[in-house]
């Protein structure tokens, strides 16, 4: 036997890791820019989560916002939910969008843990979180004083997010 | 606002780290001190290996166990523990939620290669001090790269301050169960106990010395792996079976088949081990199957991790974390191979044998493994490469996999008594003549008569399936009939190797049996009930009795009672449930099962529909238990044959080899 | 014929005859058993032939599923938010068949272009978006922003 021949599986498998190597690089779903970034925020006529008001788009406009993506089903939100509250203390606008969720829950939840938000849009079937190509909570969007998103994030968000966020969110006034 | 340092916040997380950190020191430790001291040919430093490998493991051990504390105590301070426990998660979930996520089964796989490591260091007083530091130190390495990759990537001991959630998102409901509390131990047991077949097969390598002494030790552990593997693969099986609630047992899923094919490959090497011990013939072929069972399980655990590939039960996608365990994958495999390269023996194996041998039937039967192997492999990989190429995302089916699988496994089982009775080196046909005949007419006839039997209608498949069943039964009576002169009832005093493959290979018939009529008659329905409706299905009749609610602890559920009667008699009161986990707020189908060695009766909930009415499933699956049985039998047989006296004998015989002195590298 | 040889031969005949067996019964059944994925847009646009087996996906549609009034027929519409595809099923949906889920589901169209399916599956997480239906998604997305872009110049 030709010594060779014993090259063989490496080689083969070589080829195995190289295709693996190229595949997961296109999986990396943190990086693909969401298709809504650059366009108006979807319209919906819904009502808010805790007067049960009705509620539509035009109420995010006037001033740049965070739009943030949560439910009480999900644990990364409780995570990320401080930071929430540090960002409405130093005068950020949050709104709201309770996702798949129930409202006595949605309701405790804002109690218990302290509500950033300035209205909370009720969404329990998702509609409006469909309409936003939502994968899962948490997510935000930035949103300029005339309702287009500027950008958008997947997770939670913290200080380190943030950072890379704020210039965005400085720059929309 | 933010509840700061509550009370439940102790130390107890830096205590698991600190172990999880002093681990990966003992482990780059005990992947360079033992390979100086082989080259520098010092004893001293080779003699590190087996404190190395019990303090690696102990801290590997301690880790792990203050991970299930942090779960038992409710530490919601732990992101990974918030994220998969709750207070309202009955104690023994808490545990195995511990290996319920990414994090922790991957704390669970290294603490396992401590242990494996601690067993190999243990169990090996008669290994040369040379091959023991070769061992002990490729171990350490594998176990550096998967602890680094566990502290960089996924540490499970990471927290989530300062704001600590006063409640956890709940272990996935799919996997509250007693199934997935025993399934993933156990098949990464297998999994991790391939790595040390792994070991022995590179430090052979580099030391030079593929014999059959390194032959005989690589086949205890061999076998050990492989029957973790085998009970873990028939758990997840069943549980899949229960839990997912409708009835399938085998789904050609990407994660099976990631652990299906380091069995068919461990199942190929343990059978050219034997040759390689035995006859000293095979010895690239099988150092080559050794690195490819363990790549494979390394190749399982990457699937599932990472993202390429997903499937019901992906449970951690990330393609960091991808990109690192393909890195370390690349080093393991890639760096194995390289060796293998460079180093297998390229002069044709010593030793002769004629077509008709034990020989030729053991490589077809490694041939015919590995061809199998292979299949699920590209099936498994083919959307990927397709889709890479841009020619569109697909899906091979399960029909496929079959296609693919059942040819090989009939091709398999005929052979593989033919191979148990027949002689090493050469065999006469006359010899063996009048068993096989006597086999082939069994096999025609109960096989022939069998579909009859089960409906009263021609089934080709069943003929077949059940056909060669009992060939391979008849076979392996014959073996032992003519092993214990005629007394069946001394097969006690036969060796325990023996009895294992004898056991092992039975134990293959029976599975296939099992198959064979769940695939063949089982029945299922899916229809509209409401209480007091009843359906007849294969003999059984199906009474709605009544619905109902349920509160569990962390779930409600909507609860049906069924009666079933075979004739007039009442033979099971099945109670399926639908239930709500509150956490989550996810829906899971509790299956009724009632079970039986001839027929399982199957009932689960599907949607509710108006006026109280049910969307029901429900199935009569003959035979299916002898699915598992089968792989229950295998297991024992594997157990028997590792319980050899034969390899308790090593110290005497590897001795001999440690005078003849090793081969220079 | 020389014993080693003869050894020799009887090893690359059997590698030979493996490997064909193996080639043969791929190239055969890898024909018969894939299941391409098509996204609502391409079946509306009249890309995917009746009667084909295929693998169709998006997100269900709120308020389109409708249940039979006797029996488990279903049908409900699935959309990748450019065109939306009606689908039939008779039997039981999975667990995580919600409105707004993305779901995969196996079958054939029939001439009413309305996809017959054999099986619903739907991802056992309530974050899990299909791989196929979320590249539908953004791939609906793109196409809708280019025609958009096109029509204001």
């Amino acid at each position: 036997m030709k010594r060779v021949f014993l090259f063989i599986p490496l080689v083969a498998f070589a080829v195995l890791g190289l295709l693996f190597f190229l595949t997961i690089d296109r999986e990396n779903k943190d990086v693909l820019p969401s298709p809504l970034v650059g366009q108006p925020f979807p319209p919906f006529e819904m009502s808010k989560l805790l007067t049960e008001e009705a509620v539509s788009t035009s109420a995010l406009q006037g001033k740049p916002l965070l739009v943030n993506v949560w439910a009480t089903w999900c644990p990364t939100c409780k995570a990320e939910h401080a930071f929430l509250n540090m960002l409405a203390e130093d005068g950020i606008r949050i709104v709201g969008i309770n996702y798949k969720d129930e409202r006595d829950k949605a309701h405790q939840w804002l109690t218990a843990y302290g509500n950033p938000y300035e209205f909370n849009v009720f969404d329990p079937e998702g509609k409006l979180g469909l309409d936003l190509g939502v994968y899962g909570a948490p997510e935000t969007f930035l949103v300029d004083s005339s309702g287009v998103i500027r950008a958008k994030h997947v997770g939670d968000l913290n200080a380190a997010v943030w950072q890379k966020l704020e210039a965005t969110y400085q720059g929309m006034k | 606002m933010f509840d700061l340092y509550g009370d439940t916040l102790t130390t107890a997380p830096e205590f698991g780290q600190l172990a999880l950190i002093l681990a990966f020191v003992v482990a780059v430790i005990q992947s360079v001190i033992p390979f100086v001291g082989v080259q520098r040919r010092d004893a001293l430093l080779m003699s590190w290996s087996r404190p190395l490998a019990a303090a690696q493991a102990l801290f590997l051990t301690v880790s792990l166990v203050v991970l299930g504390y942090c779960f038992v105590i409710d530490d919601f301070s732990v992101t990974y523990v918030a994220t998969n426990s709750n207070t309202a998660l009955p104690t023994p979930y808490k545990i195995s939620a511990v290996w319920g996520a990414h994090e922790g089964s991957l704390l669970l796989w290294v603490t396992m290669l401590g242990l494996w490591g601690l067993a190999v260091a243990w169990f090996s007083k008669g290994l040369p001090l040379i091959m023991l530091a070769r061992v002990i130190g490729v171990l350490g390495i594998v176990s550096a790269g998967f602890i680094l990759f566990t502290l960089e990537t996924s540490n499970p001991f990471a927290r989530t301050l300062p704001s600590i959630p006063p409640e956890g998102g709940d272990l996935n409901p799919l996997l509250q169960d007693f199934g997935l509390i025993v399934h993933p131990p156990t098949l990464y047991m297998g999994y991790v106990g391939l790595s040390v077949v792994f070991a022995f097969a590179i430090a052979a390598l580099l030391g030079g010395r593929l014999d059959a002494a390194w032959a005989r030790w690589s086949r205890p552990w061999t076998t050990a792996a492989w029957v973790f593997l085998t009970i873990g693969i028939a758990l997840g099986s069943w549980w899949a079976y229960y839990e997912l609630g409708w009835g399938g047992w085998w789904f050609w899923d990407p994660v099976e088949n990631a652990s299906l094919m380091p069995w068919l490959v461990a199942t190929a090497l343990l059978h050219s081990l034997a040759v390689t011990e035995k006859r000293g013939l095979f010895k690239s072929w099988t150092v080559l199957l050794a690195i490819f069972a363990f790549s494979l399980s390394l190749l399982g655990t990457f699937l599932v991790r990472s993202g390429v590939l997903t499937s019901v039960h992906a449970f951690a996608s990330d393609p960091e974390r991808g990109v690192f365990i393909l890195a370390l994958l690349g080093l393991c495999v890639g760096g194995s191979l390289l060796i293998y390269a460079l180093k297998a023996p390229t002069v044709a194996s010593v030793g002769r044998y004629e077509w008709l041998s034990k020989e030729s039937f053991l490589m077809a039967n490694n041939l015919l493994l590995l061809v199998a192997a292979f299949a699920i492999l590209l099936g498994t990989l083919y959307p990927l490469i397709i889709d890479f190429m841009g020619m569109g995302k697909i899906s091979v089916g399960a029909a496929w996999f079959n296609t693919m699988f059942v040819p090989l496994s009939v091709a398999l089982t005929l052979i593989i008594g033919v191979g148990a009775l027949s002689r090493w080196k050469a065999d006469q046909a006359s010899r063996l003549k009048n068993e096989l005949i006597l086999a082939a007419v069994l096999a025609l006839v109960v096989g022939g008569l069998s579909p009859f039997l089960a409906d009263g209608s021609l089934n080709w498949q069943v003929m077949m399936g059940v056909g060669i069943s009992v060939w391979l039964i008849a076979i392996s009576l014959v073996d032992i009939w003519k092993k214990t002169r005629g007394n069946l009832l001394r097969f006690g005093s036969l060796s325990l190797s023996f009895q294992g493959m004898v056991l092992a290979h039975i134990g293959v018939a029976v599975s296939v049996i099992g198959v064979t009529m769940v695939a063949n008659y089982s029945q299922e329905e899916s229809v509209r009930m409401a209480p007091g409706d009843s359906y007849v299905m294969s003999g059984y009749r199906f009474e709605f009795v009544e619905a109902g609610h349920i509160d569990g602890p962390n779930y409600s559920s909507d609860a049906t009672r069924f009666r079933v009667f075979d004739g007039d008699r009442e033979i099971a009161l099945l109670q399926p449930e639908k239930r709500r986990y509150h956490a989550r707020g996810s829906v899971m189908t509790e299956a009724a099962i009632d079970a039986g060695l001839f027929r399982d009766v199957y009932v689960s909930m599907g949607e509710p529909l108006e006026d109280g009415a049910w969307g029901m499933r429900l199935q009569v699956k003959p035979f299916m238990r002898w699915v598992w049985l089968g792989a229950i039998f295998m297991s024992i047989g594997g157990l028997l044959a590792m319980l050899d006296k034969r390899y308790r004998q090593v110290k005497r015989a590897s001795s001999d080899v440690q005078k003849s002195g090793e081969v220079p590298a | 014929m020389h014993p080693q040889r003869k050894k020799r031969l009887h090893l690359i005949l059997f590698l030979v005859v493996g490997v064909g067996i193996a080639v043969g019964l791929l190239a055969y059944s890898l024909s018969q058993n894939i299941n391409l994925f098509q996204t609502p847009t391409q079946i509306a646009a009249g890309e995917v032939p009746v009667g084909q087996t295929i693998r169709a996906g998006g997100l269900v549609v709120a308020g389109s599923v409708e249940r039979d009034s006797d029996g488990l027929g279903v049908t409900f519409k699935v959309t990748d938010g450019a065109a939306e595809v009606s689908i039939f099923y008779d039997g039981i949906l999975p667990d995580l068949f919600r409105e707004g889920q993305g779901i995969v589901a196996l079958g054939k169209l029939d001439d009413k272009r309305v996809l017959q399916a054999s099986e619903v599956l739907a991802k056992h997480d309530e974050n899990y978006m299909p791989p196929e239906v979320q590249d539908a998604l953004e791939q609906a997305h793109k196409d809708g922003k280019q025609a958009m872009t096109e029509k204001a110049y």
